[in-house]
């Protein structure tokens, strides 16, 4: 198994150059969690916008395979409504049990990350993001059905 | 038995010694094992390997409780290992010896005998900011169940532990001090007799995490006048879950049981039970027979070599490969001084996540530890998330450590900027 398998060229440019990597001020949504194994740490922002993540940027630190994939998720999401984003997380969660084919429309990017299932320490890397958007979506959820 | 075991200028033939350990014949990615994560766990010898076998093949059979021959013989060697363990750290008698998993399980077995049994509301247990979580965590479940409160001695100069306020650390409040004989992240050595002293001017006992203090040095427990020493047999040759407990016989002596069950009882009445005297007070349900039995030829390959001549060689691989860390432009943690600290050697290289090089290093061979390594608030002191961490043993040479540097131009080929 060759290296550049794992660490794919697209993957090491979002570690090198984050997307959206910043603060939200206002943001309705903001969840954070870290790796208890190694110590990666990662807080996902979200405005909201008629049921939909209106913007959406992360903070963070950590190896390549967790900051990359924080990265591809806010790109992936951005616009979403909040079962969309629900429903890509939970296929990506699918892609990384090696149960999930990724189409290219909705991954994006993320169809890089495929080659870290053969290094099953590292999954936990790359599902620390979805883990976090997933908790922060859970907490959106809820709020709604107290307003109602 | 190792072969007489050739001494170059003070130390010893790394080269001859790897010979003995069959998974040096693995070549992981088609590269020469480069194994710098001893302090993890160790490689075992052929002999240990052996005498796992024989043990299994030979003279399989439960302690104590039956009548035959084979039983017998099983016992009887369960209990020269305690003995050979014994003798190994300088404790004055087998029955100081307590049997188990290693040091988890040790400190877990003192926390609660002697911590929960003698600790009340307002008493303190201080312990170090070098501290691996199993020599944080225990305690932390003592001082819940017994009122009584944690302190820690700070981090000084160089990775060295801050003693200057020493006399206020140590109080009549304070009852016990858990302190490690070696850091396992930056090899710290932490002055365990002037400790020792400290702790029972005031009447507290000392208990030292020798998780990486007893693997690669010659330890005296009677010098070093400590009450309690953990003994993790994986780490220094022997098998996984063997090693143990020593602890002063009069203190052994005043403790509750820990774990309940078969063979640790005299009487059982439907309301109550009395208990066997240390150390078997201490050894509920089957032991771990053959890891034990395992540890004897560990021991005796260590004394083969000699702990003085281990110490030697490691000191100079721990030299070198400061030396050539720094050079290459890593930050190396703690004393850069051989001479003041162990050979668990924890860096960071140019902002490069210690998982990710560690997957690159791993790709040449190279076997190093990432992460935090079981001290997170070391980690928060140092001010870093993680390091990754090269340590080192017998079997290591200074062409590992030449591998090790090489296997960092590539990381940067993959991660530079």
């Amino acid at each position: 198994m060759a290296l550049e398998e794992l660490y794919k060229e697209v993957i090491l440019d979002h570690y090198k150059s984050p997307r959206n990597k910043r603060a939200l001020p206002g943001a309705e949504l903001s969840c954070k969690k870290n790796n208890p194994l190694c110590g990666d740490e990662i807080t996902i922002h979200a405005h909201l916008s008629d049921g939909r993540l209106a913007g959406i940027a992360f903070e963070g630190q950590g190896c390549s395979i967790s900051q990359a994939s924080a990265s591809m998720l806010t790109e992936a999401v951005a616009g979403k409504s909040l079962q969309e984003a629900e429903g890509l997380a939970d296929r990506f969660r699918g892609m990384m049990e090696g149960k999930v084919e990724p189409e290219e429309e909705s991954f994006g990017d993320l169809v890089a990350l495929r080659g870290v299932v053969k290094y099953p320490v590292r999954i936990k890397c790359a599902v620390l993001a979805w883990d976090v958007l997933q908790e922060a979506l859970a907490g959106a959820g809820r709020a709604a059905e107290a307003s109602h | 038995m190792a072969k007489v075991v050739e001494h170059r200028s003070g130390a010893l033939d790394a080269e001859r010694i790897r010979k003995d350990f069959p998974i040096f014949e693995r070549t992981p990615h088609g590269k020469r094992l480069v194994y710098l994560d001893s302090a993890n766990t160790s490689q075992k010898p052929r002999q240990v390997i052996d005498a796992v076998t024989d043990f299994y093949e030979r003279h399989n059979a439960n302690l104590y409780r039956a009548v035959y021959e084979l039983a017998e013989e099983a016992t009887a060697k369960f209990e020269q290992a305690r003995a050979r363990l014994a003798a190994f750290i300088g404790a004055p008698d087998p029955s100081c010896i307590v049997f188990n998993r290693g040091t988890t399980e040790a400190i877990n077995l003192v926390a609660h005998g002697y911590g929960r049994k003698f600790l009340r509301e307002g008493d303190q247990i201080l312990l170090s900011e070098l501290e691996h979580h199993s020599n944080i965590v225990p305690w932390q479940f003592c001082a819940e169940a017994t009122g009584a409160t944690l302190e820690f001695i700070p981090l000084g100069e160089e990775g060295s532990l801050d003693l200057s306020n020493l006399d206020r650390l140590i109080t009549k409040r304070t009852k016990i001090v858990a302190i490690t004989g070696q850091s396992n992240v930056i090899g710290t050595l932490p002055p365990l007799r002037r400790l020792a002293d400290s702790a029972h001017s005031v009447g507290a006992v000392i208990v030292v995490d020798g998780a990486q203090l007893v693997p690669h040095n010659r330890v005296d427990v009677t010098q070093l006048d400590v009450d309690f020493l953990t003994i993790s047999g994986h780490k220094m040759l022997g098998p996984t879950a063997s090693g143990g407990l020593y602890g002063k016989r009069e203190v052994l002596d005043r403790m509750d049981p820990f774990l309940g069950g078969g063979e640790m009882i005299m009487e059982v009445h439907r309301d109550h039970s009395t208990f066997k005297d240390p150390p078997h007070k201490f050894e509920a349900g089957t032991m771990n027979i053959a890891q034990e039995i395992g540890l004897v030829a560990a021991i005796d390959y260590l004394e083969e070599i000699g702990m003085d001549a281990v110490r030697d060689h490691e000191k100079e691989l721990t030299r070198y490969a400061i030396e050539r860390l720094t050079d290459a432009g890593a930050r190396v943690f703690g004393s850069h001084d051989p001479e003041t600290r162990g050979g668990a050697v924890s860096f960071w290289y140019r902002d490069i996540h210690p998982h990710d090089l560690a997957q690159v290093l791993d790709q040449e061979g190279v076997c190093v530890r990432p992460g935090h390594h079981c001290a997170q608030i070391l980690m928060r002191v140092l001010g870093v998330p993680a390091t990754t961490r090269a340590s080192f043993y017998v079997y290591n040479t200074h062409e590992d450590v030449d591998a090790l540097i090489e296997a960092l131009g590539k990381v940067e080929a993959f991660f530079g900027a």
